[in-house]
């Protein structure tokens, strides 16, 4: 196993698991793990199934609360916060959720307002200016008035991105956005992604597809049996080593001829030397 | 505090899209409670004015501001308004409880009257019945244990780190079938004449409720339905998931215990008073839904539904048949075609 540090610039962290055990009832996933998110990093969690990256995704946006251990936000236990105060930090894109039936697009997209909502502060200008944003940047402000029971896959995803960047957190977790989506959208949710990185959000997303984990972070997390194997930029952390050991995958690792990425070619058996 | 994204403004005309796709669902939303309110009021003054003393509308809105005779005003404020205003209160808070079920258990199927809760009320009541006797208050003690009684051993069978909504409604279907035979042994055991007074209760009936009978009920509505409005908010967002509502800040399990416990109080207030109702509950927020169009299941319009819904199944169980019968009855043979609709329909969907 390859422990790799991260290069010696300094980096700071908002969002960090500090030795946290993650268990469902009695089923340990990750003891002892320590994680940071590097600010303004568009950070992908990598792993076969079952290592443990969507458990460790859950516990970072207090879905999951650590047996031991804890999420600090902002310098602070995420324990120690008020509920909506946390989710105006910290937003996420669940694995799966459940549009209302009969929602339109932009009352879905509204929803994603809640956190900055009491009973006395209802529905403002900013809320609305913040739906208005969030549907123009990932290209559904035309659906707007559409029941999104009607838009097909690759559109639904978009406006659950809408929903979750209509919450203005500055960090966003995805948890396999691109799992139900064909490839054509994969692409076009991820090229969404990294727009909104580049524009300033701090996002972390667990993703399948190793090629595009690469391609687009510019922070990789490689986890194993509910630890780090490796963490850092993908070119200095991917080899076929980490592959083979890893994924147990032997494959070569070229260079993306688009990306200049990390392209990992897998060897199969009738074409090995 | 937060980096907000830097994001390009959204096209006019969109926007004019959104505002007016929202604008639309609101007022439709709006309209209809509206007429529902008219519609409920309308048939309230009608059905005050039907019976053996007949007046006008007008009339009997005269003999409530007392410039009326003495009698009519007697007949419409102590015999006749009690009836009017539990049907219209009573179809409320079942139609709201529904709502909140429904939206909670994301099933048109997940409605108090189908997951065991007022069958669990006529246990607690027959057991009063056949033991300390058929007191009003005592029966309507017994309907409220049972009730909640049933609600918390369901929600403990369907608890499993969390409760599922698909878990809650299977679970209430056993219990509901169980519970069911408890009460037709009880039925057989006990004497003729407790048989015959349980079995009326068990009907679901408005007659000859006063107002000694409605004020608690109705001053028990009154306080749950602040509540079911300050955890509106995070119902709607419970309907996205837990997932997404725990990550947009909402207390999941609280709050869904708070819900769950208040829509079982409005469910056992109604239940205590009148018995078990069949079918408003299960199938008020369906025509609300269908009516507003709006998203998920809209709380005002299906509690309005309710009332509509109950006074009109009152009005024709009373004035309709060739005999008064016990409004449960009606609701029951409506309820049924409805469920049979329901089912089907959900049916075709799936398969679809």
């Amino acid at each position: 196993m390859t422990e790799i540090s991260p290069t010696g610039e300094a980096r700071t962290s908002r969002l960090a698991a500090e030795a946290v055990t993650l268990a469902y009832d009695r089923r340990v996933v990750s003891t002892d793990l320590t994680v940071e998110i590097p600010d303004g990093s568009f950070t992908v969690i990598i792993g076969p199934n079952g290592c443990g990256k969507s458990t460790l995704l859950r516990s970072l946006v207090r879905l999951l609360k650590p047996s031991s251990g804890q999420v600090v936000l902002d310098g602070r236990a995420v324990s120690d916060y008020r509920a909506k105060e946390a989710a105006r930090l910290v937003g996420l894109l669940p694995q799966t959720s459940q549009a209302p039936d009969g929602i339109t697009v932009a009352d879905l997209v509204g929803r994603g307002r809640y956190p900055h909502q009491g009973l006395i502060r209802q529905w403002s200008p900013a809320d609305k200016e913040a739906v208005d944003r969030a549907m123009a940047a990932t290209g559904v402000a035309d659906l707007a008035s559409r029941p999104v029971d009607q838009l097909s896959g690759g559109q639904r995803q978009r406006v659950w991105v809408a929903m979750a960047l209509a919450q203005e957190t500055p960090l966003l977790l995805l948890d396999e956005p691109t799992t139900y989506l064909d490839i054509a959208h994969q692409i076009d949710l991820l090229d969404l992604l990294a727009q909104l990185n580049r524009a300033g959000s701090t996002l972390v997303a667990v993703l399948h597809d190793l090629n595009q984990a690469t391609r687009y972070a510019t922070h990789l997390i490689v986890m194993k049996d509910g630890a780090i194997a490796a963490e850092g930029a993908p070119r200095d952390v991917f080899t076929p080593e980490l592959v083979h050991d890893v994924f147990g995958l032997p494959c070569v690792v070229i260079e993306d001829p688009v990306s200049g990425t990390p392209l990992v070619v897998p060897t199969s058996l009738g074409h090995r030397e | 505090m937060s980096a907000s994204l830097d994001l390009p403004e959204a096209p006019a005309s969109a926007e004019q899209a959104r505002a007016g796709a929202v604008r639309r669902t609101r007022t439709r939303a709006g309209v209809v409670s509206l007429s529902l309110v008219a519609a409920v009021v309308v048939l309230g003054l009608v059905a005050l004015g039907t019976g053996s003393l007949r007046m006008t509308p007008l009339e009997v809105v005269d003999s409530i501001r007392d410039l009326g005779a003495g009698y009519p005003r007697y007949v419409v404020l102590h015999e006749r308004l009690p009836r009017i205003l539990a049907a219209a209160v009573f179809g409320a808070a079942l139609g709201l409880a529904g709502a909140v079920f429904q939206s909670l258990t994301r099933n048109p199927l997940g409605s108090p009257d189908v997951i065991g809760f007022s069958t669990g009320s006529y246990t607690g009541a027959l057991v009063v019945i056949t033991t300390i006797g058929t007191s009003a208050s005592a029966v309507a003690g017994g309907a409220l244990v049972g009730g909640i009684g049933t609600a918390l051993l369901v929600y403990a069978l369907a608890w499993q780190g969390g409760v599922a909504g698909f878990r809650l409604i299977i679970v209430g279907i056993a219990v509901t079938a169980l519970l069911a035979s408890v009460n037709t042994y009880l039925l057989l055991r006990a004497k003729l004449e407790v048989a015959v007074a349980a079995a009326t209760w068990g009907a679901g009936s408005l007659n000859l409720l006063t107002w000694g009978d409605v004020v608690p009920a109705l001053v028990l509505i009154g306080l749950l339905l602040p509540v079911v409005a300050a955890l509106s908010g995070p119902l709607r967002q419970l309907e996205l998931g837990d997932d997404a509502a725990r990550a947009h800040g909402v207390r999941v399990e609280p709050v869904r215990l708070a819900l769950i416990v208040t829509a079982v109080g409005l469910t056992a207030a109604v239940t205590a008073v009148a018995g078990p109702i069949a079918f408003v509950a299960l199938s008020a927020p369906q025509v609300a839904h269908r009516l507003c169009r709006s998203a998920g299941l809209p709380l005002t319009a299906s509690a309005l539904t309710g009332a509509f819904l109950l006074l009109l199944a009152d009005f024709a169980a009373q004035h309709w048949m060739p005999q008064a019968l016990p409004v449960g009855v009606v609701t029951v043979v409506v309820g049924g075609v409805y469920l049979l609709w329901l089912l089907a329909h959900e049916a075709r969907r799936k398969a679809a």
